[in-house]
């Protein structure tokens, strides 16, 4: 349920960078987001798609790039990964007292865009803005 | 021509930077802050209701209750003799966030608080994005549910710091295992506190005020300290 929340926010940020840049046609917004942020990516996508209608990144792809749980044990501290069983132990001498190294993400990694200026949509006019409220 | 152009931003970022501002406040005034998580009906308002009648004479408290609709938990706590007491309607907000507990807090008297709860809205999923400023998440379950939901919402029990046991009066009647649970849990997250008790019969809640009168005398002492 909180995707929809994340996917505004992502929006909101993008839409800053825009305006700041004048970027044209954002393409791709990559994403990374950690295992173990509980954000399902497919419920990400359907929440941008909708919060994205009528605004400048109506055409936006979003991409997510999924980074696995990596953890350092804290007596051998060999690092390794956990995999989907969620075991949060050390693979070498079985303790359990470990640190998250990765799998916490959930950012924007970088924006692809294309600034062909015949397709160019920098920021909405006032107008624009307007009608689309 | 397609341009790549790197952001590098968390998503929660500003989300951050309001509960680091919180945390900050906190600190100066050595208020101890709990973040209390758990699934709809675990007792979240039970546990507080009794920690306000242990310690509201003893320690200075003050909650923040969110819910998705009603300020039924809030009127619970009142009744309860808590004096302070901000109610969070979300609206449908399935978490709290740091702007809705910054907009609380600021209606609180800070000086007359040493331990703030905050009652996220019942859901072991969502609230775990959010930091809300606190010093630590204490989740709860109990044993109605399924011993098998560390590893369900592992996320949440990751980060959390203390894992209370609720309803354990009850063990015998429900298919939970306790040694399970635990089990569970400790292969999330090695470094949790495990406390069992029951609101309802009252077993082991000393504990529970012992481990809170503890975190509050440290919260004072690092104040006095820095």
């Amino acid at each position: 349920m909180h995707e929809l929340a994340i996917a505004q926010t992502i929006m909101e940020h993008v839409l800053r960078q825009i305006e700041e840049h004048a970027y044209g046609q954002v393409q791709t917004v990559v994403l990374r987001i950690g295992e173990l942020t509980d954000v399902v990516p497919e419920a990400l996508q359907f929440g941008f798609e909708v919060s994205a209608r009528e605004t400048p990144l109506e055409e936006t792809t979003l991409r997510i790039e999924s980074i696995p749980i990596k953890c350092r044990c804290d007596s051998c501290a060999i690092e390794f990964i956990v995999s989907e069983r969620f075991l949060f132990q050390c693979p070498e001498c079985n303790c359990y007292s470990v640190t998250l190294l990765a799998g916490n993400e959930l950012e924007i990694a970088y924006l692809e865009i294309d600034d062909d200026p015949t397709r160019t949509t920098t920021c909405n006019p006032p107008e624009q803005k307007a009608r689309a409220k | 021509m397609t341009r790549k152009v790197t952001v590098a931003e968390k998503v929660l970022s500003e989300n951050d930077r309001l509960a680091a501002d919180l945390r900050e406040r906190f600190a100066r005034l050595g208020i101890f802050c709990i973040n209390l998580v758990s699934s709809p009906g675990s007792g979240k308002t039970s546990l507080l209701e009794r920690t306000i009648s242990a310690l509201g004479e003893e320690i200075k408290l003050a909650m923040i209750a969110g819910d998705v609709q009603t300020e039924n938990d809030a009127d619970r706590l009142r009744r309860a003799g808590a004096r302070m007491v901000r109610p969070i309607t979300t609206g449908g907000a399935c978490h709290l966030d740091a702007r809705m507990v910054a907009k609380s807090v600021d209606q609180l008297d800070l000086e007359e608080i040493e331990l703030l709860f905050i009652e996220n809205v019942g859901n072991l999923v969502c609230p775990s994005s959010y930091d809300l400023g606190e010093d630590l998440k204490v989740v709860l379950m109990s044993t109605t549910e399924g011993d098998d939901k560390p590893l369900k919402y592992p996320g949440m029990f990751r980060r959390s710091s203390v894992m209370v046991i609720n309803k354990i009066d009850m063990l015998e009647l429900c298919d939970f295992d306790l040694d399970t649970a635990v089990r569970n849990a400790r292969q999330i997250n090695g470094n949790l506190t495990f406390l069992t008790l029951s609101c309802r019969s009252g077993v082991g809640l000393e504990d529970w005020y012992g481990w809170l009168r503890n975190a509050v005398e440290q919260k004072q002492l690092q104040r006095l300290g820095s």
